[in-house]
């Protein structure tokens, strides 16, 4: 028999966590049993984005979605719509009126995505290199080794518009001159994997589903920089993106496309893998360096910049995932179509880790000047609960929180630049009514110091500083002073600091005195938390009259602190509430008072 | 690997990747898999339909299994939707009919007679 369908399964971190493994060992076995082998190709892919409907599979040709499955749907998948062709109906995704969508193409999370960085991720088996040579892999490294020189592949790159996907958006070109430039008798090249923002993601899911483009771009890298070796630098906390990567090297290694004389061509270039011990700051590129070289991992002073002095003082391009995952497309569909994707000066697409109190959390893909609100509304489906919207962090510890008047900026750097946050790595944490702003900052502040190198004063001092004076603030004895005083910091950190950790730090605290200052002013003068996260500034009491006495906030309360008599009004003992918020959210009957 | 070698790989995993995800899928080939359709033979038909199409690097076509279509007189039943012909279930189809439907119905846009069963339902009802 022929090959037909073929059946799709997430393996991506997410899904695997909600037993996606299980999902594709059954559905090989259950093939295997219905006598389709050979007829049935089961797939295990990267991640198909919609990581919040996970796990995710996708039978083809009919391309209907099924959501949410569990391993004991494998026997009824095969069955029902494989052998019978009935589409299993209660597993495919309902939209949010509740129509039955069939296919991908009838849900919206899909609609407003472009899909280049993550052109593989859910379609190809991240682990077999010839379905990725079958997508038009190793196309473009191709067409460099034999029909491009070095000087043309950057002024390609130069003509794509292509800048830093890391954050800071500095143009790739231009990086790769400078390093090309340097006088040296060896150069590096160096991937950049070190992602830590909370939240974010992008990196790990490109280097799951396609691991692949990321080595050809590096190999790419090298032959226009005259490099003759990469390093992977990725945190030891994503092991599955480091399995694929080592499984995608020693098929690119047996197959002649890394190694000496990569297809016949004469270049050489190799990678390895160096593990980063997850601190936050060496994904900053000079304290990434001295974590490779086996130093403590600390930044060092620019100039010199890695492009002239990097790892071992010889020139080094350091780049990171999702930009590398550019540069095959670039080379084989070439800079003039990348450039006419997206804005003025941000082209081509952004991915985005999309989390927080949102319906559609997952993995998206958009063009450069896409607005937020299409992101939270029209892919993101909106907020959960019903709730209304407050803002949206985006860039992680280092970007800033956006206030609903920021929902119709088109996304690209300049613009969030201008209004004070950054695009960082991509993470977009969506805040809902609910959400506490001072609260969220302090986490966010909390993580910075925590991850302070403590090299330099202004970053190790002035983020303790700025912490005890939120955490003062969340306790009801901030003063108005406060608040200047945490700009004053604020603006020295960004001036002073030896790096962008230290530089960025004050970030979330700036942006959010511009534009949340009116709940800063309400935890300081009416010692007041609207969303009451800030646990020291709420009571919880029994309203009598409302309640009835069903004893339920009794029982779920962890400290039992709240007595009385069954069908009598209930008191809570203030001296031993611990402020969960358990006794507020079992009533029934409204009858539990926060303020 | 030479480069030879990895342009004949990427060659010969294209049409399979294409079957997968590909660009132009304007026809569409409905096998009808019910318990009938495959006891008369659907598996045969559709792996005919399969092969045929492999054969001759037609890779703008969509095969696709769906449950009876209520003929089950006339199993296998197979529908062809594609621009410049009109929707056409055509009955009893075995290997060699498939094989004949690619031949003259897809590549040369004539109809096989003789296994012409019914337009779709949804055309009649529309007519009326």
């Amino acid at each position: 028999m022929a090959l037909n369908n073929f059946c799709l399964v997430c393996g991506g971190t997410g899904c695997e966590s909600s037993k996606a493994d299980d999902i594709f060992k059954n559905l090989r076995t259950a093939v295997e049993a219905h006598g389709l082998t050979g007829q049935v190709q089961v797939v295990k892919t990267g991640c198909f984005g919609f990581c919040e409907k996970g796990p995710i599979v996708k039978i083809l040709p009919d391309e209907s979605f099924y959501v949410e499955v569990k391993p004991e749907d494998a026997e009824k998948i095969v069955a029902e719509h494989l052998v019978k062709g009935r589409p299993v109906k209660e597993l495919l995704y309902k939209t949010a009126d509740q129509v039955t969508a069939k296919t991908e193409e009838d849900i919206q999370f899909y609609q407003k995505q472009i899909r280049i960085v993550l052109r593989n991720c859910g379609i190809i088996n991240p682990e077999d290199v010839q379905e990725y040579i079958a997508r038009d892999g190793y196309l473009g490294l191709e067409k460099v080794l034999f029909e491009m020189t070095p000087q043309q592949v950057i002024d390609e790159v130069k003509k794509s518009g292509l800048r830093g996907r890391g954050g800071a958006g500095y143009p790739t070109w231009l990086k790769w001159t400078n390093t090309s430039k340097t006088p040296a008798d060896q150069r590096y090249v160096i991937c950049n994997a070190d992602e830590g923002d909370p939240g974010a993601y992008m990196d790990r899911s490109t280097l799951e589903g396609d691991p692949h483009s990321v080595l050809e771009a590096m190999t790419i890298a090298g032959y226009a920089q005259g490099a003759t070796k990469g390093f992977i630098y990725i945190r030891a906390e994503y092991p599955l993106a480091i399995h694929r990567l080592e499984v995608a090297m020693k098929q690119s290694r047996e197959m002649g496309l890394m190694g000496k004389n990569i297809l016949g061509s004469g270049f050489d270039f190799d990678i390895e893998i160096r593990l980063g011990a997850g601190a936050f700051v060496c994904g900053e590129e000079t304290a990434l360096i001295q974590s490779i070289e086996g130093k403590r991992g600390m930044p060092v002073p620019k100039p010199p910049f890695p492009s002239v002095s990097g790892l071992w003082g010889k020139p080094t391009s350091i780049n990171n995932v999702e930009t590398y995952a550019n540069i095959p497309v670039i080379i084989t569909k070439g800079g003039d179509w990348f450039a006419s994707i997206g804005t003025a000066t941000s082209k081509g697409t952004k991915v985005f880790a999309l989390t927080g109190a949102i319906n559609n959390s997952g993995l998206v893909e958009v063009p450069m000047g896409t607005t937020l609100r299409e992101i939270v509304y029209d892919i993101g489906g909106g907020i959960k609960g019903g709730k209304a919207f407050k803002a949206v962090q985006s860039g992680g510890p280092s970007g800033g929180v956006l206030p609903a008047a920021s929902l119709d900026t088109p996304i690209d750097y300049e613009s969030l630049t201008k209004i004070g946050s950054m695009m960082g790595s991509g993470g977009l944490i969506v805040l809902c009514e609910s959400d506490c702003i001072v609260d969220v900052v302090k986490f966010y502040l909390d993580f910075s110091v925590e991850e302070s190198c403590g090299k330099c004063a202004p970053c190790r001092i002035g983020g303790r500083k700025l912490l005890n004076i939120l955490d003062k603030i969340t306790k009801g004895k901030g003063t108005l002073e406060d608040l200047a005083t945490m700009e004053q910091i604020g603006f020295a950190m960004q001036r002073a600091s030896l790096c962008m950790l230290g530089g960025t730090t004050p970030n979330p605290i700036l942006s959010t005195i511009k534009f949340f200052r009116e709940e800063y002013l309400e935890h300081i003068e009416q010692k007041k938390c609207r969303a009451g996260k800030c646990k020291d500034l709420v009571t919880y009491t029994v309203i009598a009259d409302k309640c009835i006495g069903c004893t339920v906030c009794a029982r779920k309360c962890p400290v039992n602190c709240i007595s009385g008599e069954r069908k009598a009004p209930h008191v809570i003992d203030q001296s031993k509430c611990i402020k969960c918020g358990a006794c507020f959210d079992a009533c029934k009957f409204g009858a539990i008072l926060v303020s | 690997m030479t480069l030879q070698e990895l342009r004949a790989m990427r060659e010969a995993g294209q049409k399979a990747m294409d079957r997968r995800v590909g660009g132009d899928k304007s026809i569409e080939i409905i096998v009808g898999m019910g318990t009938c359709g495959i006891a008369a033979g659907a598996k045969e038909t559709l792996d005919a339909f399969v092969n045929e199409l492999n054969s001759k690097d037609i890779r703008n076509v969509v095969i696709k299994q769906v449950g009876c279509m209520g003929f089950c007189h006339s199993e296998p039943t197979v529908e062809i939707r594609m621009d410049g012909m009109p929707d056409i279930i055509y009955g009893n189809v075995d290997p060699e009919t498939a094989r004949k439907i690619v031949h003259s119905h897809i590549l040369e846009k004539k109809l096989v007679d003789k296994h012409v069963f019914d337009r779709p339902s949804k055309d009649i009802v529309k007519e009326k």
